[in-house]
């Protein structure tokens, strides 16, 4: 579990997170929306320890995350795997180098034992023969793939996307979300995933939040969504013309 | 502006704290040092050759030209090239060529990784990326720039040498008796010294505004283009105070 605590953040006059707190459930797909600019990549990036906050608090289990050092936070990015929104490949490695990344820094491992766990985690994102291309010799959704092939090497604990399906079509959209969300539970992960795609919310969504201005607006499961009253909620699910149809059929 | 420039050495300072530590793993360490001496080093060979052959002819024409005077001998010809040489121009100012070439390559690769997230995604791994980026290219030019700076002087030799041969305006013995005349070791020393401080500079600067968080690729090329001008500013900076201290 991951529990944040009023949390802030701003970037020089602008505050960009105002007093968010919520609780992100272990085993289970999270998932953070809300429109361009509302905060929710550095809300993400601040749960991640990629961005400083000002004030509040977050917790991994019981560790005060946001209280340690860059030692110790070491210790808990070993057990954390990350997808970016452009996959973050190196690009001068390899397939095989870039999901061996991790295993060559922190493991003792032998040559054969790291190539069979490579291509155990390749395989689950059904990836084969490729760990000799480059990353730019790769479509923008294989890339994702190994990105996600990537975070899991290190078998970890917690797993944070950041807008896993943005820039591709909409059927590698719904097979890289369905892979976030088998891998989720098949590892018992506490999975945040940062999203404005309503397609992933209703697929694969167990737990939402929506961030308006900064600021937590609504929290629920995605059943709920509909029905929340909440106006910017409501303004940023039927954003779309055929969600709007929907919409029209329904009520 | 003086906000802004205790910011940036702030900044720095703070960058130069994570690249010197132990690294990780070392042969990961060496493995990149290798790659980095490969592709910051001897990459760099042909064009530092090309350009001393060129200086070193340049200067026995000029030297040669300029001693008209029957009362001082044609041998300080040879001398004054190979002072010259290993003085200044194959330190400061292949230091300055590096500088151009090794640091804006260094700075828009950091910069590129900063821009496309590989380097925060580095750091999700639990990897010290400014260690790992960094340290090896500060250790590969360290040592291996000397050996360019040695190279780029005896290339020099070699080209007043040819224009010696070429033209004839001074016997190719007086030109050797100048360059055995009055050799002081010391100077290679002080050469030595010198380059492994702008090796540092060089390196370093181009990959602190490299490092620095970006948010477009234009941000990418700016810093590059600073970077060259800091680190030649700070260069010249460090020549003088290298001579005043090591000469005097």
């Amino acid at each position: 579990m991951i529990f944040v605590e009023k949390i802030n953040k701003s970037f020089g006059e602008e505050n960009v997170l105002k007093d968010v707190s919520v609780t992100f459930e272990e085993g289970k797909t999270n998932l953070i929306i809300g429109a361009s600019g509302s905060g929710k990549t550095v809300l993400l990036k601040a749960i991640a320890g990629l961005h400083g906050i000002d004030s509040g608090r977050i917790l991994y289990d019981d560790i005060v995350f946001s209280a340690l050092n860059e030692q110790a936070r070491k210790v808990i990015h070993k057990q954390t795997g990350m997808l970016f929104q452009g996959a973050a490949l190196f690009d001068f490695a390899t397939v095989e180098e870039n999901v061996r990344f991790p295993l060559d820094f922190f493991t003792g491992w032998t040559a054969a034992e790291k190539r069979e766990r490579v291509a155990y985690c390749l395989n689950r994102v059904n990836l084969y023969g490729v760990e000799d291309k480059y990353p730019s010799e790769l479509s923008g959704g294989m890339q994702k793939r190994v990105g996600i092939a990537r975070a899991i090497v290190m078998n970890p604990k917690y797993l944070f996307c950041d807008e896993p399906n943005s820039g591709l079509d909409p059927q590698t959209a719904i097979l890289i979300d369905r892979l976030i969300s088998d891998i989720t539970h098949e590892f018992h992960m506490t999975a945040i995933i940062n999203t404005h795609d309503m397609n992933s919310v209703m697929a694969i969504g167990e737990k939402v939040v929506f961030i308006y201005k900064g600021e937590k607006a609504w929290e629920g499961p995605p059943g709920d969504i509909f029905q929340t009253g909440n106006k910017e909620l409501n303004d940023f699910v039927f954003a779309s013309e055929m969600a709007k149809m929907l919409q029209q059929v329904r009520s | 502006m003086i906000r802004n420039l205790l910011l940036q050495t702030g900044q720095y300072v703070l960058l130069m704290k994570r690249v010197f530590r132990k690294p990780e793993k070392w042969s990961i360490f060496w493995k990149q040092y290798i790659a980095e001496t490969e592709k910051l080093g001897l990459s760099s060979v042909s064009l530092i050759g090309i350009i001393s052959l060129a200086i070193g002819a340049v200067l026995v024409i000029q030297t040669s030209y300029n001693i008209e005077n029957p009362f001082i001998p044609k041998m300080y010809v040879g001398y004054m090239v190979r002072e010259s040489m290993i003085l200044e121009f194959s330190c400061t100012m292949v230091a300055l060529i590096l500088a151009g070439k090794v640091g804006s390559n260094i700075s828009s690769e950091i910069g590129t990784m900063r821009l496309t997230e590989q380097i925060d995604a580095m750091e999700m791994m639990g990897i010290n990326s400014a260690n790992y980026l960094i340290l090896p290219k500060i250790a590969a030019a360290c040592v291996f720039n000397p050996v360019l700076m040695l190279f780029s002087f005896m290339v020099g030799i070699i080209g007043g040498w040819l224009i010696v041969a070429l033209t004839g305006m001074i016997t190719l013995s007086q030109y050797t008796t100048g360059l055995r005349f009055a050799f002081n070791g010391f100077y290679v020393v002080y050469a030595i010294s010198k380059m492994v401080v702008f090796s540092f500079i060089m390196v370093s600067v181009a990959a602190s505004y490299g490092y620095k968080p970006k948010d477009s690729s234009l941000e990418v090329g700016r810093a590059s283009t600073r970077s060259i001008v800091a680190s030649c500013l700070l260069i010249l900076i460090a020549d003088l105070m290298l001579t005043q201290l090591l000469l005097n």
